[in-house]
């Protein structure tokens, strides 16, 4: 994403100035305050809307929808269908049949630990297996480059902690490109390769922090001095974007 | 969890559970119990004032007339029944087709909709007269009286519906690239689905109602004519008892009808909708 910007009808800048790049098999951590943008930037990722200004370019093309998962803050599944029609519906809407899908849908639900759930409606799902099923749906047609808006925003830390470890498993084994919007500082760490600090009004990256630990990470890694450390730089980075944003405000506000 | 019959529970539980058991039996008692009282009030007064029957019959007078005139009350009742059940066939069909309809462009729903508005506000009694004058087959006026009345909350429930989709669940769609039929096949239509379900519930009855004013105002005669036009008769006749048993027959096929697509809701939306579910203690 070169120079991108992003206006909104009723004035709003969302964007303006935004540089991204991203590389094959990045997971990439998109952290800021809320109203920063962060959910704008997925959305012209995945041509959801038009930049206002400036290029995106994915592999030399133009984003391409069919090569992208997402998965929204909310479960977003569809109340009246069973987890297999969830999973499957993706590729139902390109034309698969359900005697063809359901060997690709089984083993998926499978990896996400929901094979005996099959058959069951969202509302008779834990909120933490709403979201698996929803994961499962993003990655059923395995695409390049995974879209994740706060997904894990709304559960508990216990949850958020094992669909954390789940979801760097599913990374490594399926080898897409990860950009993965939070909030949550210890999150971001933990996840990704590549930490961006967004700041506000208009939203534009900060900063970036690489995250030099190595892979797989699990429980070691959540409680090593290293990772302390590196949540220490990210918190700084996240509250000099903040304490820069305030700033650029109060001279708006000053004239 | 224990089963709640062996469990060992504490006095508050067991006395929410028996309130629980009173209420589920006091919801079919009660109110049987109150026309029981009703009727015996009525037959009392009626026999301890002298009244007439043509007045003000017994109740026992009422089942009697039920009973003799059942070849006629029960050969209108199925006229009746026939413009009801498809009026709100129409209803149903006009209805979502409409909502679909509008549901694929704004601008045809913003042109047409204050029409349908217009259509429901203005009282069947007052518009009656002028089918009365443009169509000739009487089935065809009724029907047409019935489907008026009966179109509206569908229509409305059903647009309402398709257009309460969540964003992002349209956002998914558009990801993964679904045609608009797509969209309104897998998307809209189940979505829609409860609030049309809720609107079949308010047609069902407002179909019969439709049916019944249709044959008032048209004043329908002969072996054809609905259980309207035999109140109208009885009326006339001061046939009261069998004015009070077509009255009955009405009520009971509006119950009927309410019963049956409160049940198909039920049937459809147990699975995944909250208003199906029980309500939690």
């Amino acid at each position: 994403m070169r120079r991108v910007s992003k206006t909104f009808a009723n004035g709003v800048v969302a964007l303006d100035g935004f540089d991204l790049s991203l590389d094959d098999g990045d997971f990439l951590s998109l952290l800021g305050p809320s109203g920063s943008g962060k959910s704008t930037v997925l959305r012209l990722i995945a041509n959801l809307v038009q930049p206002t200004a400036g290029t995106l370019h994915w592999r030399g093309d133009n984003p391409l929808q069919a090569d992208v998962g997402y998965v929204f803050q909310e479960p977003t599944l569809l109340p009246w269908a069973s987890v297999f029609d969830n999973v499957w519906l993706p590729l139902r809407l390109r034309g698969v049949a359900r005697l063809d899908a359901a060997a690709a849908v089984d083993a998926m639900l499978e990896r996400v630990q929901l094979a005996a759930f099959r058959n069951a409606v969202p509302r008779e799902l834990s909120v933490g297996m709403k979201m698996r099923v929803s994961i499962a749906r993003a990655l059923i047609t395995k695409p390049r480059l995974l879209l994740m808006d706060e997904p894990f925003a709304a559960l508990d830390e216990i949850t958020r902690f094992r669909l954390n470890n789940d979801l760097l498993d599913l990374w490594r084994d399926e080898r897409f490109t990860a950009v993965f919007v939070t909030h949550s500082v210890f999150e971001s760490v933990f996840l990704s390769n590549r930490v961006a600090v967004m700041q506000t009004r208009p939203g534009r990256i900060h900063g970036e922090i690489a995250i030099d630990a190595p892979y797989p990470r699990g429980e070691p890694f959540r409680t090593s001095p290293h990772y302390i450390a590196l949540c220490r730089r990210a918190s700084d980075l996240l509250a000099a974007a903040t304490e820069a944003s305030g700033r650029r405000l109060r001279e708006a506000a000053n004239g | 969890m224990a089963d709640p019959a062996t469990a060992q529970i504490d006095a508050e539980e067991r006395q929410r559970l028996r309130a629980a058991r009173l209420e589920n039996v006091g919801k079919w008692l009660l109110p049987v119990a109150v026309m029981a009282l009703a009727l015996l009030i009525w037959d009392r007064i009626v026999v301890w004032n002298d009244i007439q029957p043509y007045i003000l019959p017994r109740p026992v007078d009422v089942c009697n007339a039920l009973i003799e005139d059942r070849a006629l009350l029960f050969a209108s009742l199925l006229t009746t029944l026939k413009i009801t059940g498809l009026g709100l066939l129409c209803a149903i069909v006009g209805g979502v087709g409409l909502a679909v309809l509008f549901a694929q462009s704004k601008w045809v729903e913003m042109s047409f909709y204050p029409y349908a508005i217009v259509l429901q506000v203005t009282p069947i009694v007052a518009i009656f007269p002028l089918i009365n004058i443009y169509v000739d087959n009487l089935t065809v006026k009724l029907l047409l009286c019935a489907w008026i009345v009966a179109f509206f909350p569908i229509l409305s429930n059903t647009t309402l519906g398709l257009n309460s989709v969540d964003r992002n669940l349209r956002d998914l769609f558009r990801l993964n690239g679904a045609t608009r039929w797509q969209e309104l096949r897998h998307l809209r239509l189940p979505a829609a689905m409860p609030y049309f379900l809720a609107g079949l519930k308010i047609a069902g009855g407002l179909a019969l109602i439709g049916a019944v004013v249709a044959e008032f105002v048209a004043g329908s005669g002969g072996q054809q004519s609905g259980l309207a036009a035999r109140i109208i008769e009885a009326g006339y006749r001061l046939n009261t008892p069998r004015l009070f048993a077509a009255l009955v027959l009405i009520s009971l096929t509006g119950i009927l009808i309410f019963m049956a697509t409160s049940w198909t809701s039920h049937l459809i939306l147990r699975r995944w909708h909250d208003s199906a579910l029980p309500a939690e203690r």
